[in-house]
């Protein structure tokens, strides 16, 4: 039980986070929001992350994002250190029904960002289409998203994901809006797209049962200012599915492992010989 | 605890840094209004100095035409306001609070809407001359209008089931509006009364203007014939500050009666 | 049935104004009131006068005028009010200077703009322009300011940068609010055209009607009226026209938002 957590050593490491700092300020006071966070995710690896309410799990998605800067410590993704929203990262937010372009249809919405990256035409349309079709809606190419139910926007938000073909899919807590019956459909859509696309996927989630039952690995955070409590190791079968992985004996005992965790951070839970700041 | 407080002096901060921003656009303007005409860029006959328009404009409020002239202006607007206000708020809830009636008076309302109430000048001019009820045609024209489409989308927005329980619980038409329809308007109200209250400054001002009426309007026509160009300068500022104020009153009106409500609203988009 | 219900709405439609028609042409009939002579008189002379060359001299250089003055203040609002909308600097900067600038009635400027610009086509497109140009700029700045956060992460993670991002989302998402702008500007440009020709012009709508006024021909004036009223109809209902196709996505955003989707 260490506060850091390595990826597998099988696995050239895709993504380094390294003694990453989040703090607020205004005129003289702070707010740290992330203290520490030291984790490695290999290529090609799928981990979840998890914590209480008040963890700072968006906050440090969006610093791996690129999209907020760390106050300390840094993230290196394939070697390079993170400035900016680095190219070979993808997002998937939480908000699907604001993290697409409503004047756009579903294909423009996810042809966008690949002319953004200057891909011939046809590239671009043979992306798009087999990006689709991998999230079953094909269909909908000429359709808003106005027009798609909750659950088909966000497979939207995940096939332009897809197409744009990151080496890194970040996902921040993507079914927390949605119904239950959608949200199983939409976790076996992801370890589908991760089987066959060999992406590497980091998984924000509230959700303990979604977090043990997606991950390879499941990261538990504490509470702000946030550590890494642990670094699970997920060593159910590779084959999942809804009725069967969650009926095994082994994924009851994960759950309750991480849940125990989880109740401790809540009541401030803090890493032994940790300064008292 | 931490939070909120690192809110508040970010807030505070960041107020503090608009204030500055805004005070050095305006002293920014004045001195472009300086400096254009002293340096040739604009030829001084017309666009005086800000400093000679500056002097004009204290040389006028020390004349006692100028004060007349902003009274008669203040009371058409006050005047026109008020009954704009009361036709428009009576006429918008007693049409809202029937469905037949909005049906019936929609078109009119669409077909009525778009004239501009300049077309009214020569009429006013024609039967009432150059008196304060031709101000008031002009004025209590565009002004209703304001008030009556407010209030008309705010009756709209009324929600169909408080109005479907107040009618299953037998309401009369008078206490429907009190306790259903009434409620849901005020703020739409409040903004079409803020809306209102420029717009009448505007034709009362125009109206004094085109028509030749008492008011601020005409001591600018005045001044224009007379040639004195930083007189008329003088007049725009000052009918510039007033507009600022109605509109910070009536901004402020709204927030006391609403704090709660998006004082921004603004016409909503379609 | 269908044949019964486009006749219910036709009825609710057309009834009120018919009747108020009806009602003005039935008190006015027998009218010696000099300043409201017979709708039916009116009628008449409607025909008379419009009906003639007078719609080429004067009803087509004023809506020239109007165009000129209109569509310069939508691109020049529009220039300038999305810096605006997206620098917090600017806005906090320019906002008193605009705000004051913004409450002085644009008929005032008149009389200012003919000392820079004579009483010809310039100074009255420059009146429109100096009404119209608010309304656009500052319901751009708004409209610019309002995006929503969320987007605007999208763009930012996926790379969209520059023009593109002008282009294909801050725009866009501008859109719906800058239309309200552009529609309050038509109002202010027709009256603002009218003015303008009411002060110093040789043609033009307004100043058929004010020449109407001033040697009494209250007939003629009236059809003056009622043809400005018409063109202000007829120019709203084109501009809602405009505004259902461009902003179809809007609408259909917000229906399925009110349907609670």
């Amino acid at each position: 039980m260490n506060a850091h957590a390595s990826g597998s050593p099988r696995t050239a490491a895709m993504l380094d986070v390294a003694g990453l700092r989040k703090v607020y300020s205004g005129s003289g006071r702070t707010i740290e929001a992330i203290r520490d966070v030291t984790f490695t995710v290999g290529a090609g690896e799928l981990v979840c992350i998890v914590g209480p309410s008040g963890a700072g799990k968006t906050t440090l998605l969006k610093c791996i994002a690129g999209l907020l800067p760390p106050s300390g410590g840094r993230v290196v993704l394939e070697g390079q250190a993170v400035a900016g929203p680095p190219p070979a990262m993808a997002v998937v937010f939480q908000e699907y029904g604001r993290s697409l372009f409503p004047w756009m249809t579903v294909r423009q919405n996810v042809e966008l960002p690949l002319k953004q990256k200057r891909l011939p035409a046809a590239r671009r349309v043979q992306l798009v289409g087999d990006a689709l079709r991998a999230v079953d809606l094909a269909d909908a190419h000429g359709a808003y998203p106005w027009q798609l139910s909750g659950g088909m926007q966000q497979r939207v938000a995940i096939a332009r994901a897809v197409a744009y073909e990151p080496h890194v899919l970040l996902m921040d807590e993507p079914f927390a809006a949605v119904d239950a019956q959608t949200r199983a459909d939409l976790e076996d859509l992801i370890r589908r797209l991760w089987h066959r696309l060999k992406v590497t996927v980091l998984f924000v989630t509230h959700d303990i049962e979604e977090a043990v039952y997606l991950g390879e690995r499941v990261l538990i955070l504490s509470h702000a200012p946030t550590v890494i409590m642990e670094d699970v190791v997920i060593d159910l079968p590779d084959e999942r599915s809804q009725l069967e992985t969650r009926s095994l004996p082994r994924f009851s005992e994960l759950r309750k492992h991480v849940y125990a965790k989880i109740q401790l951070a809540k009541q401030g839970w803090r890493p032994p010989g940790e300064s008292k700041t | 605890m931490g939070d909120s407080q690192r809110r508040s002096d970010a807030g505070f901060r960041a107020k503090n840094l608009a204030w500055m921003q805004a005070s050095i656009g305006l002293i920014g303007f004045a001195a472009v209004l300086e400096l254009a005409p002293q340096l040739g860029l604009v030829s001084p006959r017309y666009l005086p100095p800000f400093s000679v328009i500056a002097a004009a404009l204290a040389n006028e409020l020390q004349q006692a035409n100028f004060w007349a002239a902003l009274a008669f202006t203040m009371r058409s607007w006050a005047i026109g306001l008020t009954i704009s206000v009361l036709a428009g708020a009576s006429l918008g809830i007693l049409i809202g609070s029937s469905a037949w009636l909005q049906a019936v008076t929609r078109s009119t309302i669409e077909f009525l809407r778009p004239i501009p109430s300049v077309a009214l000048i020569p009429v006013a001019i024609l039967l009432f001359g150059t008196t304060l009820q031709s101000n008031l045609v002009l004025v209590i024209y565009a002004s209703f209008w304001q008030v009556l489409v407010q209030v008309l989308s705010g009756v709209q927005d009324v929600d169909p089931v408080a109005r479907e329980t107040a009618q299953s619980y037998r309401f009369g038409h008078w206490a429907l509006i009190r306790h259903v329809i009434w409620p849901t308007t005020l703020p739409y109200l409040m903004t079409g009364i803020r809306l209102a209250a420029s717009v009448a400054l505007i034709l009362a001002i125009t109206a004094e203007l085109t028509i030749g009426t008492p008011g601020l309007g005409r001591e600018l026509s005045l001044a224009q014939s007379g040639g004195a160009v930083a007189v008329m300068y003088a007049y725009l500022i000052v009918m510039g500050l007033i507009g600022v104020l109605v509109n910070v009153a009536a901004r402020g009106l709204e927030r006391s009666i609403m704090p709660w409500h998006p004082s921004l609203r603004s016409e909503q988009p379609v | 049935m269908k044949g019964g219900q486009t006749l219910r709405q036709a009825g609710l439609a057309l009834g009120l104004p018919a009747a108020l028609l009806a009602t003005w042409w039935i008190a006015s009939s027998g009218s010696a009131n000099f300043y409201f002579p017979p709708l039916q008189t009116i009628a008449q002379t409607f025909v008379e006068v419009w009906v003639s060359p007078r719609l080429l001299d004067d009803v087509v250089p004023s809506l020239a005028r109007l165009a000129a003055g209109y569509f310069g203040a939508v691109v020049l609002g529009l220039l300038i009010g999305i810096p605006i909308g997206l620098s917090r600097a600017l806005r906090n900067t320019l906002e008193p200077v605009l705000e004051f600038l913004r409450a002085i009635p644009p008929p005032a400027l008149v009389p200012i703009l003919i000392l820079f610009a004579g009483i010809g086509d310039t100074m009255k497109t420059l009146v429109i322009v100096s009404g119209c140009i608010w309304p656009v700029l500052l319901n751009t700045v708004e409209g610019v300011r309002g995006r929503d956060e969320v987007l605007e992460d999208v763009t930012r993670c996926y790379r969209i940068r520059g023009f593109a991002r002008l282009w294909h989302f801050v725009i866009p998402s501008a859109s719906p609010q800058m239309f309200t702008g552009l529609r309050q500007a038509l109002s202010i440009g027709i009256i603002l055209m009218v003015i303008s020709e009411m002060f110093a012009a040789s043609n033009g709508l307004g100043f058929a009607i004010i020449q109407f006024e001033r040697s009494f021909a209250v007939a003629e004036m009236w059809t003056g009226i009622i043809m400005l009223g018409l063109i202000g109809i007829g120019l709203a209902q084109v501009f809602r026209l405009v505004e259902r196709r461009m902003l179809a996505w809007y609408h259909g955003l917000r229906q399925s938002q009110r349907a609670g989707g």
